[in-house]
């Protein structure tokens, strides 16, 4: 049981940052602090896809060791080791091979789409706080909800009063 | 027709045509913000959608040629799966044709009311947003990869935030409206991001057709369940599907009156499409509808929005929150359309989808021209408004018989299509629910004609205050094409029981 828990450490990491941001962006009432639960959220997401590209005994994507490119004198050109292209099985064979271990390159390329996506999102949030700021004088959501609701009364008297007129 | 105009488009033109309809529009709107023109900005919006919608047209007339077989462009040369793919098949093509369309006339639109309701500087800026809007929708339809989906479901969604946001010059309460829909739809996304990702995990690779083929084999693992669950959830927040559907009323109550025509006839369509995309091609049938029963999960949602949602709208005082809370029962009708898992229910629920977006342009357009004589929007400000602009509100009057679903219009054709579905599966109880549905949209469109046409105007005054012509005309178009799928529904249905028969051949995605 602890050796399930111990195994999976950072996927319980990475649940528990993902509900402490869910909570703060559904909780906080201020509405920087539910920005930094929202980001604190993504975040977490991030941390998710890079955990699911680690390969055990691997190392960042970047040839190295065995697989480093020989270089090649003669012609001055960089070289990587060209293996014949064998039909194996009536599957192909990939024409370069890998001898040492790589984590998995894809998923850190797709979180730096998403982490671009984030900071937008972010960006565009702040704007439109501080452009609340300028028209309500506070960021408190409750505060805003307080005088939506005093205009809307008071559209509601007007309405009345005219009625009445 | 067409054919014909799709004869015009050269063979390197069609070839390319799946990329050229989403870089245009990207690429036009940074040109917006350098030219830094209102008037200018406005004519290249009207032109870059007009190109959109040719190259529409011209990808219809393909896939028709077709018969059956997606067209598959392989983004920058790389061959899919390794590459980033857009697919088009006849269940995406038709909303790219619905976004464009609606694109152009909303562009079109525009003009009057933005120049009332935009500070003059921001014009050039908001036709830049509106394009890159454009342009992230386009992308969910058209592409065939699912990390490229949620990258275009964002690019459209934070310039959403942005339009909505811009309603702040007719009120304030449009600053909260954008900041929840900011919340909102940033949790849906995230969640259909971490969706993906187990996705990943389970098949290795994020291209919906090799998605598709990999999943039957380890259909009954956790992870491929958990991927299902945050794919679904995170795509029903962002179609405003029942109860997922809050941040929907304020975002369409203040924002601008032309993001709302765009908004309503077309964000939440292509988040439902791709909600179908996923349920019927890339997790199929089987899966969603046997495995995990997520039909029986579905049909109360869809049930409780359309009845739920219409007994609210009965008692708003603000005809656009009245539109937005019968824009989520609308969709409600769309879900349980869906939710009946059989060919005849997906198209009645996709048919629906179209209809809805020609009468809620007409009523969010019609009801846009009001503001601009009137600057308000409750219902009592609306007070004879049938006596002072007869033309604006006839066409209202369509839409709101369209959205009821009085018979020779658009709303009859679809609605009857779902109750055929819904009796054909022997749904009596569902059947009977639609119709009563159907009396609630009496009652709040109802009370609302009432106000137009049978009151006196505030003052006794007779003078003729129509909207401009610019407004008037894309009015007409939809309101005209309203009635006129009301008598003869047959290229629609074509259309839509195409998409149908795609979403449910096993082939099709493999």
């Amino acid at each position: 049981m602890i050796e399930f828990v111990l195994e999976r450490a950072n996927y319980w990491a990475i649940i528990g940052l993902m509900m402490v941001g869910l909570y703060i962006t559904f909780a906080a009432r201020n509405m920087i602090k539910r920005l930094v639960g929202l980001s604190l959220f993504q975040t977490s997401v991030f941390l998710f896809y890079v955990t699911l590209a680690v390969v055990a005994g691997g190392t960042a994507p970047i040839l190295y060791g065995k697989d480093y490119p020989k270089k090649d004198y003669a012609s001055e050109d960089i070289k990587i080791e060209e293996k014949s292209e064998g039909v194996n099985n009536g599957e192909k064979k990939p024409k370069y091979e890998v001898k040492e271990v790589y984590s998995n390159p894809l998923p850190h390329v797709l979180i730096l789409t998403a982490i671009v996506v984030g900071v937008a999102t972010l960006a565009a949030g702040l704007a439109i706080i501080v452009r609340l700021r300028e028209e309500y004088g506070t960021i408190e959501t409750d505060e805003v909800r307080l005088l939506d609701e005093e205009t809307a009364k008071a559209e509601s008297d007007a309405y009345v009063q005219e009625s009445q007129a | 027709m067409i054919s014909w105009i799709a004869s015009f488009a050269s063979v390197w033109l069609q070839t390319h045509a799946p990329a050229l309809i989403v870089a245009i529009p990207l690429l036009a709107a940074p040109l917006c913000v350098l030219i830094a023109n209102g008037r200018a900005a406005w004519i290249i919006s009207i032109a870059v959608t007009a190109i959109c919608t040719f190259f529409a047209i011209v990808l219809l007339s393909h896939v028709r040629d077709l018969e059956g077989v997606a067209i598959s462009y392989a983004m920058g040369g790389w061959k899919p799966p390794i590459g980033i793919e857009f697919r088009i098949d006849s269940l995406n093509v038709f909303i790219l044709l619905l976004v464009t369309v609606i694109g152009f006339l909303a562009s079109i639109f525009s003009w009057p009311s933005v120049r009332s309701e935009i500070r003059h500087e921001k014009i050039s800026l908001f036709y830049a947003t509106y394009l890159v809007c454009f342009t992230g929708l386009l992308g969910v339809s058209i592409t065939g990869d699912a990390f490229n989906l949620f990258v275009f479901l964002e690019i459209g969604s934070i310039a959403t935030y942005a339009l909505v946001a811009l309603g702040v010059s007719r009120d304030r309460r449009a600053l909260p409206a954008a900041f929840n829909y900011l919340l909102m739809g940033t949790i849906g996304a995230t969640f259909f991001v971490i969706g993906v990702g187990f996705l990943y995990a389970a098949t290795g690779t994020l291209n919906m057709a090799d998605i598709a083929t990999r999943l039957p084999a380890i259909a009954d693992k956790t992870t491929v369940q958990a991927a299902f669950a945050f794919i679904t959830v995170g795509l029903g927040i962002k179609a405003a599907m029942w109860p997922l559907h809050q941040w929907l009323p304020n975002a369409y109550s203040y924002s601008p009156s032309m993001v709302v025509v765009f908004l309503s006839a077309t964000a939440t369509k292509v988040a439902l499409y791709a909600l179908v995309r996923f349920l019927f091609t890339v997790f199929s049938l089987d899966f969603a509808y046997e495995g995990v029963g997520f039909g029986w999960l579905l049909m109360p949602l869809g049930l409780a929005a359309m009845m739920v949602c219409s007994f609210q709208a009965i008692f708003q005082t603000d005809i656009r929150r009245t539109l937005a809370y019968s824009s989520v029962a609308q969709v409600g009708y769309m879900i349980l359309g869906i939710s009946i898992g059989t060919v005849l229910g997906l198209g009645a629920g996709l048919l629906h989808l179209i209809n809805h977006a020609l009468m809620k342009g007409v009523l969010f357009m019609s009801v846009a021209g009001l503001v601009l004589q009137t600057q308000g929007t409750y219902i009592r400000d609306l007070a004879g408004a049938g006596r002072i602009a007869p033309w604006t509100m006839s066409a209202f009057a369509i839409g709101a018989l369209s959205l009821i679903g009085v018979p020779l219009t658009a709303g009859f054709q679809s609605k009857f299509a779902l109750l055929n579905a819904s009796l054909n599966q022997g749904l009596w109880w569902v059947a009977a629910l639609i119709v009563i549905s159907s009396f609630l949209a009496v009652i709040y469109m109802g009370r609302i004609l009432e106000t137009i046409f049978f009151k006196a105007p505030p003052d006794d005054s007779e003078t003729r205050n129509e909207a401009p012509i610019l407004i008037l005309i894309p009015i007409w178009v939809l309101a005209i094409a309203n009635i006129w799928y009301g008598i003869d529904i047959s290229f629609l249905n074509n259309l839509v029981s195409r998409a149908a028969e795609v979403a449910f051949s096993v082939e099709s995605l493999r």
